[in-house]
């Protein structure tokens, strides 16, 4: 069929096209990693990339990193989707204001939010903990912008207001509602969400750099001082593992049951 | 309401999680430690070094490893003492550092010694930021008229030099560099509104052209040509970019280019440096008041200070200001002399003032370069 | 209230209902208040006190007078502007191009993953990637001296300039765009299917009646976060570009950052208000054209 034949060769156009946009300065990278730092080498070599298994600080800081997003995780299916979709459904008014709030922490600049977050976390270092996992909750701030706009999207494709009616005259309760019948329709902009959030979880380097807790991001800038081809190196690896760990997780069934376990 | 429920139960979760760790009690009690002003007042050095060791770690921060051989500043104290040092934000800035500790005072992740530029070692001097020390060596250092008390110490100077990839040829004049073959290779280290290697690397270039420190409408000028002839690029180099070749020529200060030299080396490549005209900067080293390690943060100034720590400087192409009285004692180090040369480096060096007028210019100058 | 059917209820427990339903927010009011509104707050209050904490309103005037301040606002606008829209257009047909495959394959898996990833990716290393890529002696410029000496590619210097700049800001916008539309877009897929199945006039009516209404709400939105992704973004642009007054949040970083003297607090919050300022503006007309599409659909 000539459509389709139409369809599938402005895709490969377009894949071809923005592939080569995001993957030839990763490849970059990757040249630059393999070349050769000291005199006694020859062609290619790995050395840079052998450098980093061998630091000591990096398994926890990714331990680290990983428990505050499974906390943002929890926070967003716990608290952040349940009050967006509350607020389509029960105070439509506040949809826009709503939105609004959750761009702020995208239109300061993080090295400003820094400044008025510093006084908050001196304080929970003091008398609470310094544990760097507190920087959970900044974080479960900073995924607002991508997170509410994924889910806004999924929103406005689905009449979720038609299911919660047919629901609760069904008498179903809120909760089992929102788990077992909203959240699962809105599964796309949820998953997009919560991957987003978990990138920027494992990638957030300003905050925890200024604040001095030593995050997956600051404990990779450290291993690059050694020297330019390592920090290159590291930052690859980097973006490889996260990218490994949110190709674990997706899954249809696991999808699903993530997004059921709230149900019970 | 059952939502709120559940997000109550959230929020029980994550705040549990997040105290999970054990809370770690500070150590930074009022001890004679923290307000001894030398070493005798906290048992010499031996003193010092024991509760150092009980101390366990030193904060420091903005400190690249590559800059005036601070990596092995740091390898060298770790392994003569036998502690930790924790390293926050290695590409800080000076205002950075003071920022940071005024974030995290009172917390155990707050920086114990600053290295600091004189514009921002002025600007808290008196302010109760620093701890107040005069090193054993106090005495024999050299611009210790800039902060008579103590309250911070300067240590070491840099000369401001333009690095270059050595395949490029040779640079034995200014006008070199507009030469085609330097066509968007030239780079200067940081926008001189911000970063004092920038700063600096503009005097250079203007003292060179036969200007003042308060005046730098020669440099300016030159820049725009060079940058009109699309020698310049405004670009920040980093140690990858000069090592994969985007940034083959830095104007950068001269310790920063020794260590760039040596690993070039390493790699069986030249790396040259031009310098001309002597315009130096000396950094400057400070305890943090409320610093949480008291006894490891004036530790580190004896060793920094020390002779120890001065051939780390001169190695690294640093000028310790220790240096005058090493050569003088014939105490200096051979290597040391090999690196930075016997004569004390008479670099001139901007004052407060005079950068505030400079910087007055570079402000619209600079954006419209 | 849990058998309620939402929206309707009597007068009498109206008022009580009222009170239940914004009760509801309390868990997420809580966390907010606390790690986002009150630090946003101390920062804006900022903006009007001088550095021993007295009411002074100079740093906002600055903002008003200064000609160095206004072309750096204008730079940011600008390069907001193009990034969001190349991101939006790029980052949509992408997302179009994958859900047009096969859904929940590898690739489409994939892309999502990387996506995420690389809509985070930014700084020193991102700055690096595209010199190396780019730059004088990089990857493509090199080979394109040999083979193209003619071409655009083999002189680097647009890289440093300010479309440069928008270049390397669009590598991250491409795959925010291609997160936060592919919800929407995944949703029309049956739709389409179906109109491209019949006929020609089908595909037409589908674009009216369905396509258009459900896409542009979605896509000003996702576009409006391009835009605000890009006019905060400071670290890539302060390793790329030498020149702390070229973008507004450069300027901020300037300020609180400068080790020559030129560090003034004030400064840097005032711009942080001037931002949120452009940000409220920009939601303001976003929501203004989201009520013109729903208009426009209801008339059809």
């Amino acid at each position: 069929m000539k459509r389709t034949w139409k369809v599938k060769t402005w895709r490969l156009f377009i894949i071809t096209v923005v592939g080569l946009y995001l993957i030839l300065p990763l490849y970059s990278m990757f040249d630059f990693s393999t070349k050769p730092f000291t005199y006694f080498e020859k062609g290619r070599t790995l050395s840079a990339w052998k450098m980093i298994p061998k630091q000591p600080d990096l398994a926890i800081s990714l331990i680290r990193s990983l428990t505050m997003a499974a906390i943002v995780m929890a926070l967003i299916l716990v608290v952040i989707v349940p009050t967006i979709v509350w607020i389509e459904l029960r105070l439509p008014k506040l949809r826009r204001p709503m939105e609004l709030l959750c761009l702020i922490p995208l239109a300061i600049p993080a090295i400003v939010i820094v400044v008025g977050i510093a006084p908050i976390y001196r304080w929970l270092s003091i008398n609470v903990t310094e544990s760097p996992i507190a920087l959970a909750w900044v974080y479960a701030v900073l995924i607002l912008p991508y997170t509410y706009r994924s889910l806004a999207a999924s929103l406005a494709a689905n009449d979720i207001h038609t299911l919660a009616e047919a629901a609760q005259t069904l008498g179903s309760s809120v909760p089992r509602m929102m788990a077992g019948i909203i959240m699962p329709t809105l599964r796309t902009g949820i998953l997009n969400g919560s991957f987003i959030a978990i990138a920027l979880v494992l990638g957030e380097f300003t905050i925890s750099n200024i604040l001095n807790y030593k995050t997956f991001q600051v404990v990779i800038a450290q291993i690059g001082r050694t020297n330019g081809n390592v920090a290159v190196a590291v930052s690859l690896a980097s973006i490889l593992l996260v990218l490994a760990i949110l190709l674990i997780i997706p899954n249809s069934k696991r999808q699903k049951e993530v997004l059921d376990v709230d149900v019970a | 309401m059952k939502i709120s429920k559940l997000g109550k139960v959230a929020l029980v979760a994550a705040v549990s999680a997040s105290l999970a760790l054990p809370t770690l009690t500070s150590a930074s009690a009022a001890s004679k430690f923290a307000t001894a002003t030398s070493a005798s007042q906290a048992g010499g050095l031996a003193g010092l070094a024991a509760e150092c060791k009980k101390e366990g770690t030193l904060n420091v921060i903005a400190l690249p490893h590559y800059w005036a051989n601070y990596g092995d500043m740091i390898d060298g104290f770790k392994a003569t003492y036998g502690v930790k040092v924790d390293e926050a934000n290695p590409e800080g800035s000076s205002q950075e550092e003071i920022d940071a500790a005024i974030a995290n005072k009172g917390t155990n992740r707050s920086p114990d010694v600053f290295d600091i530029g004189i514009a921002v070692a002025d600007k808290y001097k008196g302010t109760g930021t620093f701890a107040p020390y005069k090193v054993r060596n106090w005495n024999y250092l050299d611009f210790t008229s800039l902060s008579p008390t103590g309250e911070f110490t300067p240590n070491y100077t840099g000369t401001m030099t333009i690095g270059y990839d050595g395949s490029l040829g040779t640079i034995t004049k200014l006008d070199d560099l507009f030469k085609p073959i330097f066509k968007g290779k030239v780079t200067l280290n940081g926008d001189p509104n911000v970063s004092s290697a920038g700063l600096n690397g503009v005097f250079m270039i203007n003292k060179a052209l036969g200007g003042t420190f308060s005046d730098v409408t020669p440099a300016i000028n030159w820049f725009k040509k060079l940058k009109a002839a699309g020698n310049f690029v405004l670009v920040n180099p980093t140690e990858a970019t000069i090592a994969s070749g985007q940034t083959p020529v830095v104007i950068d200060n001269g310790y920063i280019s020794a260590g760039i030299a040596k690993k070039f080396a390493a790699a069986g490549k030249t790396w040259k440096m031009f310098t001309p005209a002597a315009v130096g900067s000396t950094y400057n080293s400070a305890i943090s008041a409320w610093a949480p390690h008291p006894a490891c943060a004036r530790l580190w100034m004896e060793y920094t200070l020390g002779e120890a720590g001065a051939k780390v400087w001169s190695t690294g192409g640093a000028t310790p200001t220790l240096w005058t009285w090493l050569l003088k004692t014939k105490r200096a180090p051979a290597a040391g002399i090999a690196a930075i040369g016997k004569s004390k480096v008479q670099a001139s060096k901007a004052t407060a003032d005079e950068s505030t007028a400079a910087k007055a210019q570079l402000k619209t100058a600079w954006a419209t370069l | 209230m849990t058998n309620k059917v939402i929206g309707t209820g009597s007068a009498k427990s109206r008022a009580g209902s009222r009170l239940k339903d914004y009760a509801g927010l309390l868990p997420f009011l809580a966390f907010t208040g606390l790690f986002l509104i009150y630090p946003t707050l101390s920062v804006l209050i900022g903006a009007f006190l001088d550095p021993k904490g007295k009411w002074d309103l100079s740093a906002i005037r600055n903002l008003f007078s200064d000609p160095v301040t206004k072309n750096a606002f204008a730079n940011s606008m600008q390069i907001s502007f193009t990034t969001a829209i190349s991101g939006a257009i790029l980052g949509g047909l992408f997302a179009w191009a994958l859900v047009s495959g096969k859904k929940e394959g590898f690739f489409y898996r994939f892309s999502v993953a990387l996506s995420s990833v690389l809509a985070q990716f930014g700084g020193v290393m991102l700055t690096f990637a595209f010199l190396a890529t780019f730059g004088f002696n990089g990857l493509v410029s090199g080979y394109a001296v040999k083979h193209f000496p003619n071409s655009f590619l083999s002189n680097s210097s647009w890289l440093y300039e300010l479309n440069g700049l928008s270049v390397v800001y669009t590598f991250f916008q491409i795959p925010l765009m291609v997160i936060v539309f592919l919800p929407t877009i995944q949703n029309l897929r049956p739709q389409w299917r179906e109109a491209s199945d019949s006929l020609g006039g089908g595909m037409l009516e589908f674009w009216l009646r369905i396509g258009i209404p459900v896409l542009t709400p979605s896509f000003a939105g996702a576009a409006l976060l391009l835009f605000v992704n890009s006019f905060s973004a400071y670290a890539t642009a302060q390793t790329l570009v030498n020149v702390s007054s070229l973008l507004t949040p450069l300027q901020i970083g300037a300020a609180l950052t400068s080790e020559v003297g030129g560090a003034n607090p004030s400064e840097a919050k005032a711009l942080s208000l001037l931002m949120v300022a452009v940000v409220t503006v920009a939601m303001f007309l976003y929501s203004l054209l989201r009520k013109k599409v729903s208009k426009w659909e209801s008339t059809r």
